[in-house]
């Protein structure tokens, strides 16, 4: 098939990390009363971003070995 | 609820993103197999997931909450009994007939296995079936998206009634699954679902991380919960000392063959991932893959259901489902789950002793309000939402394939070229999901009816795996031994849930419309006896029929039978991907899984 699909994963969880890191910073405190006080979009947008880059370059690096 | 942006712009780029998938595979679909089969081209850790996906719709992460905050640990028997050991059977010893014949779905290798007759019943029972799953799904969704109150901002900004919610999530899930499945076909199902996989973990995994920091971690968990709750095992050698009211026999027995072998060796819905793989190794690898993630899963889906009934009553911020304001513990629930509340008199429903009825189903949304602040909380939902839509794709996908192959072309019309089969796949699509939006509004107006179709199906898939074990694994058995022998299953199974009742149930739906001669314990021991009779009883009859009726000659037979099939030789692949060495590593981790929550 065309598509490597880990390129649309990699993508879609690079953006949700994106926006929940951002979203954790300028986000204010009081909202994570109810997450036992972690800033739980900081942290959690930061591991979706490591994964959706992880992702994304996996999928580059066998998309160059094809055209090979 | 009040979701704020962030929430809707990550619900929002989801949607975009199984849309979009589906546009860029459009160009890629360019024959029926294409449509249907995915061209037989992927590899097997993407079907591994997909098969694993498919099989996770409402009824998974829903009902295994639900079930983990009535039953705690011992609902981990539906995975490391009752889905493991199925996963690596097909994986090691079925696999190679279903993908080694070239059948294009289960109902074609019955059809070359025995006879049309028998592929015709299987064909057209499992067509029937996924139609209504998937209607239950959606409609299952719909009833969530206004139990929780998703829609009620928006619409208050539009200014359109709340009135509407049901209608418009129908509406709208059934367009976004229509759209990817006749764009891309069942590669863009499988990829949607590889997609729902990674949603699913990420949008649960911080659930729990949260939900078990609070009660104290596992040893926290322990402490607040009875001790049945967190021991797989205890008190199931008797159906009286456990809380799910079922012996070990019948445990092992109905869920963990009966039950587990006829869903994942027979079931066309996750096969077709199998079939899609490009290779006979990686289809045989693909539920092998499943099962890994599949073993830990129920801790992303029983924990949360379980700490929901461990917090005290008064941490609990819930819904309630009649005004869906968020508001201290309503009346007469326990930790997260509320009361079921009668929605006239608004007063908590009370069982026959006396206690109110817990509103189980709603563990999972309870805990996603309760630890997830806004932000996070939209990541949570969309992973719910996905969830559902995957279970819907996934029977749609299997519907479309089985309709246009064993039934228009078996049936209707045999002569056309491929590309009239695409374009029938692509009606099928469009039809197959309307029929879903009839079932779904049906189950929304008829409890009964749906209750009563369950049923019958569960009639039906009973004695399945007899059929197909005996097929596989004795080149004597015969078509018409097939035949009979499933009718037999299918009658037995009536008749003995006809002969017996769950303890305190009323004769009708539940049993004993025969007359009841015996009293289970609870509905589950039923329900798995009733399984294990309509397997003896297919396995009998077909066995008994086959030998009284003339064998098929050998010749046809090879690649259908295992005695007549050379054994795929696994040279090309490296030792820990072949899949003996996989499954029993599978198999070791189950043991070991089930030793630790002994």
């Amino acid at each position: 098939m065309g598509l490597d699909i880990r390129t649309p994963i990699g993508l879609m969880f690079s953006v949700f990390g994106v926006i929940l890191t951002i979203y954790g910073f300028v986000s204010d405190r009081v909202i994570y009363g109810r997450s036992l006080g972690i800033n739980v979009n900081l942290g959690w947008g930061l591991v979706l971003l490591a994964f959706g880059i992880t992702m994304l370059l996996l999928g580059m690096r066998r998309g160059r070995l094809v055209k090979k | 609820m009040n979701l704020t942006s962030v929430d809707w712009l990550l619900m929002a780029i989801y949607f975009a993103f199984v849309l979009g998938i589906g546009v860029v595979l459009k160009r890629h679909v360019k024959n029926s197999s294409d449509f249907f089969l995915a061209g037989r081209s992927l590899p097997a850790w993407i079907c591994g997931l997909a098969f694993l996906s498919a099989n996770l719709g409402a009824q998974e992460v829903i009902g295994m909450a639900a079930s983990g905050a009535k039953y705690g640990i011992a609902t981990s028997h539906f995975y490391w009994i009752g889905a493991i050991p199925a996963m690596v059977f097909v994986g090691v010893f079925m696999m190679p007939f279903y993908y080694g014949s070239r059948a294009r779905s289960v109902p074609e290798y019955l059809r070359l296995r025995f006879d049309e007759k028998t592929r015709g019943v299987n064909a057209v029972s499992f067509a029937v079936m996924t139609v209504f799953s998937s209607g239950i799904s959606m409609y299952a969704m719909a009833k969530l998206i206004q139990t929780m109150h998703i829609l009620d901002g928006p619409f208050a900004k539009l200014g359109v009634s709340t009135a509407w919610t049901f209608h418009v999530s129908i509406l709208v899930s059934a367009l976004i699954v229509l759209g990817y499945i006749l764009l891309g076909g069942l590669t863009s199902a499988i990829y949607n679902e590889v997609l729902q996989f990674f949603l699913i973990v990420a949008g649960f995994l911080p659930l729990v991380f949260l939900g078990l920091k609070n009660v104290g971690g596992w040893s926290g968990l322990k402490h607040q919960l009875p001790t049945a709750f967190t021991h797989s095992w205890q008190g199931m050698s008797n159906a009286h000392t456990n809380p799910m009211g079922v012996d070990a026999f019948a445990l092992v027995m109905g869920l963990g063959f009966v039950l587990s072998f006829g869903y994942w060796c027979t079931d066309f819905l996750v096969i077709q991932r199998a079939m899609a793989a490009d290779s006979m190794s990686a289809a045989r690898r693909t539920p092998l893959i499943a099962a890994l993630p599949k073993m830990v899963f129920p801790l992303l889906v029983i924990l949360p259901g379980m700490i929901a009934i461990a917090l005290p009553n008064s941490a609990a911020t819930a819904i309630n489902p009649s005004t869906g304001q968020m508001q201290v513990s309503n009346l007469g629930g326990k930790g997260l789950i509320p009361a079921k509340v009668d929605e006239t008199t608004g007063a908590p429903i009370l069982d026959s002793s006396g206690k109110p009825v817990l509103d189980y189903d709603l563990a999972i949304p309870n805990m996603l309000l309760h630890y997830f602040p806004t932000g996070i909380l939209g990541l949570g939902l969309t992973a719910l939402l996905a969830s559902f839509m995957s279970g819907m794709a996934g029977n749609v996908t299997a519907f479309n394939t089985v309709w246009t192959y064993d039934i228009y072309q078996s049936y209707i019309n045999p002569n056309a070229n491929d590309a009239h089969y695409l374009w029938m796949g692509r009606v099928a699509t469009v039809f197959g999901i309307a029929l879903s939006v009839v079932a779904a509004y049906a189950a929304s107006r008829f409890n009964n009816i749906m209750d009563f179709l369950q049923l019958v199906f569960a009639f039906v898939n009973a004695p399945l795996f007899a059929t197909f074990l005996l097929g596989m694994f004795w080149k004597r058995t015969t078509g018409h031994g097939a035949f009979f022998g499933l009718l037999s299953g299918t009658a037995a199974a009536a008749i003995h849930q006809g002969l017996t009742l769950p303890q305190g149930a009323a004769v009708g739906i539940k049993g004993g419309w025969l007359g009841a001669v015996h009293t289970y314990p609870s509905e589950m021991a039923q329900n798995f006896w009733t399984a294990i009779w309509a397997w003896s009883a297919c396995f009998v009859v077909t066995i008994l029929i086959s030998l009284c009726t003339r064998a098929r000659e050998e010749k046809d037979l090879v690649g259908l039978v295992y005695s007549l099939t050379g054994r795929p030789s696994e040279e090309q692949v490296a030792w820990y991907m072949r899949p003996a060495v996989l499954g029993a590593i599978v198999i070791g981790i189950a043991l070991l899984l089930n030793l630790i929550f002994w």
